[in-house]
């Protein structure tokens, strides 16, 4: 099989790292190869932060480079619009519609763009946005954002809803299994 | 069955299954997961050092004692451990040891952006290199195997995209081989006399080495479709030319680095039309080809700064490669930031506030040079600023010494800031020294350190305490404020400056994040009494914003640290 792309894009400490496991979890099941590229160190300290994650018969560059990404998940509005270069052409964007203003917006040097969504979609980019951030409220932490949008790109992969639970199963402690179950299905419900 | 490792666990991994029995690390990324994994095995002893090159001794003693010893590190924290490398080069081992080195091109989280690969030349140690986990874990074994069959330690180069990347790996069992301690004076006393003996040893070593690198398994040829072009390739590069090319033209990978295999390089170069040369950072592979006079292409064609990629190596041979859309639309950056309730951000809003000069030094506090804060003037290495402030100090004449700080986090100031402060203390500057002691090595990801009381396994242990310290090297004003305490900070910093003797000042609060640390109920805005002065605003909180001309704040973020409740003069900000 041909290499499969998802890029997972956000601000450290938005749980990138967790979803990242969890799709490395789910696609070993099926005995692909796997890469996955993490960003530890400093530019987790609330900066822009980018997770690789490629999957197929024989993967290796660990990185995503310009063109290349079939599916950009972004955890923040501000960062889909940062990275769509990534986004290879027939790509698609799925995007939580939350918006975090990074420090240049706070102390006013620079602004949040406005209609990015439509932006995005008038440039000629797939976009799928959605509010995830109130989701993951409903199943009963904002903090289980990064699951309600795994749920959501669950629909554009074959892989049965056993098969993506049992992988959560094996990424989160026991305590929080149910909560990240409920915010699995609202996302692929949404 | 196979597993997902990352390049870092998977090195842990190696250590635990050549049996290796004592680990000394100092953290640094994108080296630290190896010593947080290995800890994880109980047959392995894993320790902090202070800093990189006591631990390179103190693996350098175990190896000495018939244990197989490691210790990692990050590329400038084999500086630091430089002075032992190039000795233990001379003495060779006794059991096997291994010394980890993670570069990091881009400077993903560095000040510099080195190439490690230079060390093993100038120190004549042998140096492998893994390109994903699989090889991590497989050279880990090797360069045991590699350090005991030639007496000599041996460098595990490793680098971000192979460290902090996840890939497949297969594991195996643990095999255990204990030496005996030997006295061994001509070998390990390391005085002339016996030095000038060792040099030949080492020479003839690497001559050795040369050889075993000709028929290395993991020197590998991969062969090629066409021999238009050839390549020569190491670490995370030998994945993006595949990335790129697959099997069209034929690769050396060469998996040991240094030395290099000469024979096999000339084979190969004599088996291609074209030859290129594809690493990262500097033309390290290249220089030692053009220096067999065989013609080749590196730096010519692919860049020498940043970390390479697969579209990267595509341009350089204009080979096609799809291009995505980029929004036509200002993108404000997203800097890193320290985070709210940071107990640093009260203390660099007190030294912008009072305009100081400040020199900073390496760790999160090196946030403080960012805007709105901005309240830093340079940041060199571990340890800098408290040996810098000693030299602007003492060749002014002390002319700006009521108006210069140097600031140190409580690790960075066990690690190299100690050495600096009995400098300052021997040779008698009027040097204001701020350590900021938040309890934990912060940058790295939490990892113990000797002020913190616990040691790595997580077990409580001797704690050093910084204030008898600093009074035993013979600093006599030792202040501690809390610097979520803005009026205090002040009068403190400010009654410190103009003392007539060399201070330190303690800045001592836990990490925000530290998970024991309590943390109060977010802070409410009364946007009745907010006049959208934005005082609120000059800390750089992230959980601060201004929403509709008044203070907003964001309750997921905000830990009620109170600092910009002590900015508002209008009482708009209050306790819930």
């Amino acid at each position: 099989m041909k290499t499969k792309n998802i890029m997972i894009v956000g601000v450290g400490g938005q749980g990138s790292l967790l979803a990242s496991k969890l799709l490395g979890r789910l696609f070993l099941t099926r005995g692909y190869d796997i890469k996955v590229s993490e960003v530890h160190g400093m530019s987790q300290r609330g900066g822009s932060v980018v997770t690789f994650v490629r999957f197929g018969s024989k993967v290796y560059s660990p990185i995503i480079d310009k063109g290349e990404a079939d599916y950009i998940v972004s955890f923040e509005l501000l960062e889909a619009a940062r990275w769509t270069e990534y986004l290879k052409p027939g790509g698609k964007i799925i995007v939580n519609t939350q918006q975090i203003n990074p420090m240049p917006v706070v102390i006013g040097t620079a602004e949040y763009p406005e209609d990015l969504v439509a932006k995005m979609e008038a440039a000629g980019l797939a976009v799928d946005a959605f509010d995830a951030l109130t989701l993951a409220e409903q199943a009963g932490s904002a903090k289980a954002v990064n699951i309600v949008l795994m749920g959501h790109l669950s629909r554009n992969f074959d892989f049965t809803e056993e098969e993506w639970l049992d992988a959560i199963a094996q990424s989160v402690p026991p305590k929080f299994l149910e909560l990240n179950k409920t915010a699995f299905l609202l996302g692929r419900n949404a | 069955m196979k597993q997902l490792m990352l390049g870092n666990e998977a090195v842990a991994r190696g250590l635990y299954e050549a049996g290796c029995m004592f680990v000394s690390s100092y953290p640094g990324t994108p080296s630290t997961e190896i010593t947080e994994a290995v800890a994880k095995y109980p047959e392995v002893y894993a320790e902090w050092a202070p800093n990189e090159k006591v631990a390179m001794e103190a693996a350098f003693g175990a190896s000495l004692a018939g244990r197989r010893s490691f210790c990692a590190m990050k590329h400038v924290g084999l500086n630091v451990a430089a002075d032992p490398l190039f000795t233990i080069s001379y003495t060779g081992v006794n059991a096997g040891m291994v010394i980890g080195v993670a570069d990091d091109a881009g400077m993903h989280s560095s000040q510099n952006e080195q190439d490690s690969r230079h060390y093993a030349r100038s120190s004549k140690i042998p140096m492998l290199e893994p390109s994903d986990s699989a090889e991590a874990l497989e050279y880990a074994k090797l360069a045991y195997e590699l350090s005991e069959q030639f007496d000599t330690p041996v460098l595990l180069k490793m680098c971000t995209r192979v460290s902090h990347s996840q890939s497949l790996v297969e594991l195996g069992d643990r095999t255990e081989k204990l030496k005996e301690y030997v006295r061994d004076v001509p070998k390990y006393v390391m005085m002339p006399g016996f030095a000038k003996k060792r040099h030949p040893v080492v020479e003839a070593r690497t001559a050795a080495l040369t050889e075993y690198a000709e028929t290395a398994p993991i020197n590998r040829l991969e062969p090629g479709r066409s021999n238009k072009y050839g390549f020569i390739t190491d670490s995370t590069c030998y994945q993006y030319v595949k990335e790129i090319c697959g099997d069209e033209y034929p690769v050396l990978k060469l998996g040991m680095v240094w030395p290099m295999p000469e024979k096999k390089i000339q084979d190969f170069a004599a088996s291609v039309e074209k030859l290129f040369v594809v690493e990262e950072l500097d033309g390290f592979i290249e220089a030692h080809v053009k220096f067999m006079s065989i013609p080749c292409s590196g730096k010519d064609t692919f860049p020498l700064i940043d970390e390479l990629s697969q579209n990267k190596i595509a341009e350089a041979l204009h080979v096609p490669f799809e291009q995505g859309i980029r929004l036509e639309e200002t993108i404000p950056p997203r800097p890193p930031v320290m985070c709210a309730g940071c107990p640093h951000r009260g203390l660099f809003y007190t030294l912008k506030k009072n305009k100081l000069t400040v020199l900073g030094d390496i760790g999160c506090y090196t946030l403080g040079a960012a805007a709105p804060l901005a309240a830093v003037d340079s940041v060199i290495c571990m340890g800098a600023s408290v040996s810098g402030i000693h030299g602007f100090s003492k060749s002014q004449n002390g002319a700006m010494d009521n108006r210069t700080v140097a600031v140190i986090g409580d690790s960075t100031f066990m690690h190299s800031g100690i050495t600096g402060l009995v400098n300052i203390a021997y040779n008698e500057s009027n040097a204001t020294v701020i350590i900021v002691d938040n309890s934990i090595t912060g940058m790295t990801g939490h990892q113990q350190n000797p002020t913190t009381g616990f040691n790595l396994k997580g077990d409580p242990c001797a704690k050093i305490d910084l204030e008898t310290l600093c009074r035993a090297v013979g600093i006599k004003r030792v202040r501690v404020i809390d610097p979520y305490d803005l009026k205090q900070c002040d009068e403190v910093i400010k009654e410190e400056l103009s003392a007539n003797e060399p201070s330190v000042i303690i800045s001592r609060r836990p990490c925000a994040l530290l998970k024991y640390v309590k943390h109060k109920a977010p802070l409410q805005v009364d946007t009745d009494k907010c006049v959208s002065c934005k005082a609120c605003m000059k800390i750089g909180c992230p959980a601060i914003s201004i929403a509709d001309g008044k203070a907003k704040i964001d309750a997921t973020q905000c830990v009620g640290c109170g600092v910009c409740q002590q900015l508002c003069k209008f009482g708009a900000l209050k306790e819930d």
